[in-house]
């Protein structure tokens, strides 16, 4: 499927070029074409960071609606005395006003330090950079093999589109993609897991390794750990890339291109692969970026179910307290990644696409 | 439409190199998916038995992520739980009945003055690090305590009454205290090594989570930790009371109950405690199970309802909207005398709580107090309405109650949204008040605090975990808890404040001899039974289960009928005795290597065809 991806721009472009860049005129066009790109992408990187700020902003005042105070919660159902109380307040700078709380933020977060946890007493991006290689193993992972999957039974289903096949497809799809993933998880722990009748208990409960590992064994303990997740994630997720494929697949099949593909004598499977899959798509490579995007949040319910130390329980503990040093700075990277994402997504339609950011 | 089924049938009876791709595809994930399967050194979770190397592993379910190993920060259960086993405190808990027994202490005397204390240390605790732990350390620790706010954020609160700390010799230490303290013999404080920690910089910032292992002297050293995965011990082999049976101690992480249920039927641990206990239906499925045993035992908690007593400060402002029928005692004992607490326990806990009394539970059996029968606010509706009406809350034309300034009473009930208990009672209050005539609004939300502070409720649900020594609970019922003005927070509970009970708290916190303090806790609490401000319904159980063939043993605390996690001290790891049968779950695990490698096999023959195919496929469409 990579491969047929990277065929694309090749493609569209071949189509699209003689319009554009005439040899008639080599240089005054391309050239034209060029400033254009560039002040296309200038546009939507200051468009990012303007976002980004925005973001930066929304967060410091989006948690501080949060009803509850981190102190009571944090000293709940113990001794403490006022003195530690006020202590508390100091040292989080809960006792300073509001908008000298956010100009030392914006300050900090300028420099890169996004705080100290209250609840952990560590610094903020220590927490994030502990838990987020931990997220985008399991996000990662399922995320290629959603993709890939949702990109090639999209791309059948659609090829055989009104079969038996394509609906037993899609129905499926469309099942586990309603499914609660929790609940999916559940069901494998309950049977693959702790195994039922005959069948053994193929894979760990829970977490991300044994402990106590080292090396090779090591990698496979954390793989042996990783199935279960990935597969409840891939089950939830591949419906979504599948249906995009399929539509953008469906509107493609008409076109005369395919016609003259196939008069060429080219078999039915190299027309769908190399010409009509390029250029299907583009709906699915923004949906790509979006759920790129998306990896970095985590997945709360995935994480909770399968106890996977990632970003997603944290940002729930985070909440529940709340955490507001690293609610913010969750908030602050899980936003960053999807605005990054996006707007590597938008630099890259017009190589794939000469139509876009002209 | 046409066009497409006619590519259809071209695929029909074309050559279709795409079955061949669909199913490497498949195989393709599959092999990612199995790789682990396929493992001989398939890291086996059943590992409660004896390991590789011999070793006895008790594996422990938890779900609470440590706050801190730094026993100057840590506040969360499991992490003190952890300074518990890996730190020495002055004084301990006997597990038979929770009366004080010594710890690192092995002795203590007050002088007549009451301000002064002196303990004798022992000679016998030695650090892992092979230094001799002395009265030095302990001096060391206090006054850290005392000078430094960063070391007193956890346990500040133990110190507050301490005028001085002095080590004269390694075996004494001596406490000078400003003014008089019962609970002397309840100082919940790791001791730790001084010529460690001294190197210590900034105390609010030091985790202690990076050098292992950590130097202690407890039953258990920390040996390894990673957050949200696993904390990792290894017994003592010199602890002066004797090593532990087991030779490691694992807890372990499962996020959801559920999960950790089933690492527990499948023996993947040994034990799961449930946070704070395991729900009915969790205890009832492993209830049947062989080799697995449900403690269903008593709680340290109270579950109450409290009524708000027309919320003050300090300073005399009154604070919040407390409905003014409340400050009535009649109509706060006619609410209570309507609450049937028997159907809350068979209805709601089903049947694993015990009913409500006084302010301590039972398991603390020192001080548990139950009323006399004349005083016991008995479940009686019909008196209850009868109450209602002597205190002036007669019914109107519609049948509903009506208050002083002619408006029918409606209460709201705060309640915590994450409580499932708390719902499902407060839909049983409508029904039960509502027959007197009362209107309830329940107001269940995820974070209570900001009403309660603000004492914006007329009754709420309230539950406190209780110590050994009941010194903090009752505190938060004196004048002295109440927030200095409106704007502040105290340490109160329910903004109670009673001049007769705030005699006999400062009557306990002068006595030093446990059974006349005792009598004045019971005092207290019949006090406070009597005002109707906390009236405890039921005493919730912790429901915790554990493997009988990786657990031959374990003690539990009472030992009568006790809790196992979450103990004050560190007897059920220490004592727990692991079972010598065999390893029941082999055959699972080499099942699953053998389907991993039948897996493995089939997909690389699928990988071979597709390579093979590929390859022909390219050569053959060149363009």
């Amino acid at each position: 499927m990579t491969a047929d991806a990277a065929s694309a721009p090749v493609e569209k472009q071949g189509a699209a070029g003689p319009v554009t860049d005439g040899p008639a005129a080599p240089r005054g066009p391309r050239a034209r074409t060029t400033t254009a790109y560039l002040r296309y992408v200038a546009g939507k990187l200051a468009g990012a960071a303007v976002s980004l700020l925005a973001v930066l902003v929304t967060s410091f005042f989006l948690f501080r609606l949060i009803p509850g105070d981190p102190v009571k919660f944090m000293t709940g159902g113990r001794q403490v005395s006022a003195e530690q109380l006020a202590h508390y307040r100091e040292q989080f700078g809960l006792d300073l006003p509001l908008w000298q709380q956010f100009t030392d933020y914006c300050g900090k977060a300028l420099t890169g330090d996004l705080g100290t946890s209250y609840q952990f007493n560590a610094p903020v991006i220590d927490k994030i950079m502990e838990a987020l290689p931990n997220t985008l193993l399991l996000t990662g992972t399922a995320f290629v093999l959603y993709t890939l999957l949702g990109i090639f039974l999209g791309t059948r289903s659609a090829w055989r589109h009104g079969r038996l096949g394509d609906r037993l497809n899609t129905g499926l799809a469309l099942t586990l993609y309603s499914v609660p993933s929790f609940w999916l998880g559940l069901l494998l722990i309950v049977t693959l897991s702790v195994g039922v009748g005959p069948l053994p208990g193929l894979f760990p409960t829970g977490g991300m390794e044994s402990g106590g590992e080292e090396g090779f064994a090591y990698v496979l303990d954390v793989a042996h750990h990783l199935i279960l997740p990935v597969v409840t994630l891939v089950a939830v997720e591949y419906g979504q890339t599948l249906l995009v494929t399929r539509s953008a697949l469906l509107d493609e099949m008409g076109s005369d291109y395919l016609t003259t593909a196939r008069a060429k004598g080219l078999r039915d499977d190299l027309v769908r692969r190399r010409h009509a899959v390029p250029n299907a798509l583009l709906p699915t490579v923004t949906l790509i970026f979006i759920n790129l995007g998306r990896t970095v949040a985590g997945v709360i319910l995935v994480e909770t179910v399968f106890s996977w130390p990632g970003l997603g329980g944290l940002f729930y503990q985070a909440l529940s307290v709340p955490d507001l040093p690293l609610v913010q700075g969750l908030f602050f990277v899980f936003a960053a990644a999807v605005i990054v994402m996006n707007t590597l997504a938008d630099l890259i339609y017009p190589l794939l696409d000469p139509r876009v950011g002209r | 439409m046409d066009t497409n089924d006619r590519y259809g049938d071209q695929r029909r009876t074309g050559r279709s190199p795409g079955r061949f791709r669909l199913v490497a595809a498949a195989g393709a994930a599959a092999l990612t998916l199995t790789a682990g399967l396929a493992t001989p050194l398939n890291p086996a979770p059943e590992q409660a038995r004896a390991a590789d190397d011999g070793k006895k592993v008790l594996t422990v379910a938890v779900a609470q992520s440590v706050d801190s190993l730094s026993p100057f920060l840590a506040v969360r259960l499991l992490s003190t739980s952890i300074h518990r086993l890996t730190y020495e405190y002055l004084t301990n808990y006997d597990p038979k009945d929770n009366h004080v027994i010594p710890g690192l202490a092995t002795k203590w005397e007050s002088s007549p003055d009451k301000l002064t204390w002196t303990y004798t240390i022992r000679s016998n605790s030695k650090w892992s690090d092979g230094k001799q732990a002395t009265a030095e350390d302990a001096a060391w620790t206090f006054n850290k305590m005392m000078t430094d706010e960063g070391a007193a954020t956890a346990n500040g609160s133990f110190v507050g009454n301490f005028e001085k700390v002095t080590a004269p010799s390694p075996t004494k230490l001596v406490i000078k205290l400003k003014k008089p303290q019962a609970t002397m013999t309840a100082l919940d404080v790791p001791i730790v090594p001084k010529h460690v920690w001294e190197k210590v910089d900034d105390f609010s910032k030091f985790n202690n989570d990076k050098d292992f292992p950590i130097v202690g002297n407890g039953p258990f050293i920390l040996t390894d930790y990673k957050p949200d995965s696993y904390v990792r011990l290894k017994s003592n082999k010199d602890f002066w009371r004797g090593a532990p049976k087991f030779d490691e101690l694992v807890f372990r992480y499962y996020k959801d109950q559920d999960a950790a249920v089933s690492a527990l039927r499948k023996g993947e641990v040994s034990f799961v405690a449930g946070s704070p206990s395991l729900t009915p239906a969790q205890a009832a499925s492993l209830k049947g199970e062989k080799n697995i045993h449900v403690n269903d035992a008593p709680g340290r908690r109270f579950y109450a309802l409290a009524t708000n007593p027309g919320a003050k400060a300090k300073n005399g402002e009154k604070m919040g909207d407390g409905h003014p029928s409340l400050l009535d005692q009649r109509v706060r004992n006619a609410l209570f005398k309507a609450v049937d607490r028997k159907a809350i326990i068979d209805k709601v806990f089903q049947g694993h709580a015990v009913e409500g009394a006084g302010y301590i539970p039972p398991r603390f059996s020192q001080y548990f107090w139950k009323p006399s029968p004349d005083q016991e606010l008995t479940y009686d509706p019909e008196e209850a309405a009868r109450m209602l009406d002597q205190a002036g809350l007669k019914k109107n034309a519609d049948g509903r109650r009506v208050g002083k300034d002619g408006k029918p009473v409606n209460y709201r009930v705060l309640c915590h949204a994450t409580d499932p208990n708390d719902k499902a009672i407060g839909k049983y209050l409508q029904e039960w008040w509502g027959k007197l005539g009362i209107g309830v609004t329940l107001k269940c939300l995820d974070n209570v605090t900001d009403p309660w502070l603000a004492g914006e409720y007329d009754l709420a649900f309230d539950g406190w975990s209780v110590n050994p020594d009941p010194d903090f609970v009752l505190s938060i019922h004196t004048c002295a808890a109440l927030p200095a003005t409106p704007k502040d927070t105290g340490a109160t509970d329910n903004f109670i404040c009673d001049k007769k009970y705030d005699e006999l708290y400062a009557e306990q916190l002068a006595e030093y001899d446990p059974t006349k303090r005792a009598d004045i806790v019971k005092q207290m609490e019949s006090r406070l039974y009597d005002l109707g401000y906390m009236n405890v319904m039921a005493y919730p159980n912790a429901v915790e289960a554990y493997r009988t063939d990786q657990i031959k043993s374990i003690t539990t605390m009472p030992a009568k009928a006790g809790n196992i996690y979450g103990q004050d001290g560190y007897w059920s790891w220490w004592s727990a005795v692991p079972a010598d049968s065999g390893d029941s779950s082999d055959d699972s695990s080499s099942a699953g290597v053998v389907i991993g490698i039948v897996a493995g096999v089939v997909v690389l023959a699928g990988l071979g065809v597709f390579l093979a195919m590929r390859r022909r496929a390219t050569a053959d469409d060149r363009e």
